[in-house]
């Protein structure tokens, strides 16, 4: 399997109160993905889940070492790369199709086959007959599955996701993992989708790669293996039990940490 | 100036969320709707009409409102009425036009700078809350007393609540939009086009509608100081005249003339947030 993602040595610090001290975010980040892949990022909050996948989207650079896409640094944002984003970040005044067709508009689609194309993708999150409603006449979960159509239509190799069902009922949120999962496989994008839910990591993961609390390290990567085609709710099988619980016993110490230190950031 | 602002966006909202209904139904519901938003005013006319026919004020000094039509009838056939509409809706749609591709341009250079929107603002504010009347001498003193004065001073009065709202509606545009927009590589000119104008437009048009009735009102006073022309002109000669009918004519040619404007930007507004 080729290679598609390489963190190496990633490193990332803010500077914070005025400029006179440095918050590490992120410290000393290896990880590889390969093409195709769909790896989950868990990690307790504030653990720089989201500063990793910026410095990959290229809306941010590493302090230290480097972001590798097909072997290149990353420099800077690109098409190549979609974001999904947990507020849906869809533009108010367009429709879904209008919306779908942003993403084309910037790679310089054609109109005509802006169109098309966009139908089609709408057509793939199962929304095709929504597709001259505003984003305000949509539910939550029909705002995301057009925001994962828009990031899909313009094709990109590799689909960033951050956290993108925290904002929605369990349901919802069931189905569109559903979904997503049948996308991937239809479509073959490497898929790096960050979350702080451990059954939706187990769920949703080939590999699941566990963070530290702040600064933000690579604690342990877990190869999810299940076989799906066994139950139909795959989720209360004993195989995913035993998943949830190693990532939940990994995440565990790194919660209470996060949470000392939130206090202490509160009480300071 | 904001308070009807407010008012008729509460108005708004409550007809939005009434539920849909029948064809029949919504026909009435409409009807009645005009019914009572025309109530107070219907009210106010019968007053004015019958407060000085019953002697309860003297109708020399207020005319009753029957009188007031009759002259606005004569002026209007006199061809004096559109005259004066024409000299003070020139002044007030020239100044207005102007700070308009004065102040939203500004304001959006100015809202996408922070530092610079952080220096601007209160400046700006300084202002916006600096009547514009207290520096309708200065206009008069640099500019003289003709047509540029005029028009500069509703340049001026308008220019302020635009560029305020324009730099507030670009400051204000949803992050997530933006951090989008630069994870898609939109050059600038795309980004100003197909995101943050469309985002600003709300908050832009909170600006033009009080730099609207700002027009009217400025407008009307520079013509009081000094015109030959114009509904201000138009007041005050016949008060000194004591033409009050007349008077009172200017008056509701121009109350009219500011509600007209505020429907003409309301409605405009509508169009162009049809996705509301």
């Amino acid at each position: 399997m080729t290679t598609k993602i390489r963190f190496e040595g990633v490193g990332r610090t803010f500077p914070i109160r005025g400029g006179r001290e440095r918050l590490t975010a992120l410290e000393d980040i290896d990880l590889h993905i390969a093409q195709g892949e769909f790896t989950v990022i868990v990690g307790p909050s504030g653990c720089g889940k989201s500063t990793l996948l910026d410095l990959l989207a290229g809306l941010g650079t590493p302090t230290s070492g480097q972001v590798l896409l097909d072997g290149e640094p990353v420099t800077g944002p690109g098409v190549d790369r979609g974001i999904v984003f947990q507020q849906y970040a869809l533009l108010p005044w367009r429709t879904a199709q209008g919306n779908v067709e942003f993403g084309l508009e910037a790679i310089g689609v054609p109109k005509r086959d802006r169109a098309e194309l966009a139908r089609e993708y709408l057509e793939l999150v199962d929304l095709a007959s929504f597709a001259d409603r505003h984003p305000h006449e949509l539910s939550g979960g029909m705002k995301q599955r057009v925001a994962i159509a828009r990031s899909l239509a313009y094709d990109p190799g590799v689909l960033l996701m951050d956290e993108p069902f925290a904002a929605l009922d369990a349901q919802t949120r069931e189905s569109l993992q559903d979904e997503l999962r049948r996308i991937w496989q239809r479509t073959g994008k490497t898929i790096v989708f960050i979350t702080h839910g451990i059954d939706e990591a187990v769920y949703l993961g080939q590999r699941v790669a566990v963070l530290t609390s702040r600064p933000g390290r690579i604690k342990s990567v877990v190869d999810i293996v299940l076989d799906r085609s066994a139950a139909e709710d795959i989720r209360s099988t004993p195989e995913f039990a035993r998943y949830r619980h190693e990532i939940w016993t990994l995440l565990h110490d790194e919660v209470v940490r996060a949470q000392e230190l939130e206090k202490e950031a509160v009480s300071a | 100036m904001s308070a009807p602002t407010i008012t008729e966006r509460a108005v708004e909202r409550k007809t939005e969320a009434q539920p849909r209904r029948g064809a029949g139904r919504r026909a009435g519901s409409a009807l009645s709707g005009v019914a009572t938003r025309s109530v107070a005013v219907l009210l106010l006319l019968a007053v004015w009409e019958f407060a000085p026919r019953a002697g309860l004020i003297d109708s020399t000094f207020l005319t009753p409102f029957s009188g007031v039509v009759r002259a606005l009838g004569e002026l209007a056939a006199s061809g004096q009425l559109a005259e004066h509409i024409q000299a003070s809706l020139t002044r007030s749609l020239s100044g207005f036009g102007i700070a308009v591709l004065i102040a939203v341009p500004l304001g959006i250079l100015i809202g996408w700078y922070k530092t610079v929107s952080d220096v601007l603002t209160p400046l700006v504010q300084l202002f916006l809350n600096t009547a514009a009347l207290a520096l309708l001498p200065v206009f008069v003193l640099v500019l003289g007393i003709g047509e540029t004065s005029k028009i500069a001073i509703v340049v001026y009065a308008c220019t302020w609540p635009i560029l305020l709202n324009t730099i507030t509606a670009v400051r204000n545009v949803d992050p997530t939009l933006l951090k989008l927009a630069r994870s898609l590589n939109l050059p600038p000119p795309a980004l100003f086009r197909k995101v943050i104008l469309p985002a600003s437009i709300p908050t832009v048009f909170t600006g033009l509608r009080l730099a609207g009735a700002a027009a009217i009102v400025v407008v009307i006073a520079a013509e009081m100081v000094g015109a030959k022309a114009g509904l201000g002109f138009l007041i005050n000669d016949s008060q000194y005249n004591f033409a009050i009918p007349s008077m009172y004519a200017g008056i509701v040619a121009i109350s009219v003339l500011g509600v007209g404007f505020n429907q003409l930007l309301v409605v405009v507004e509508r169009r162009l947030t049809s996705w509301k």
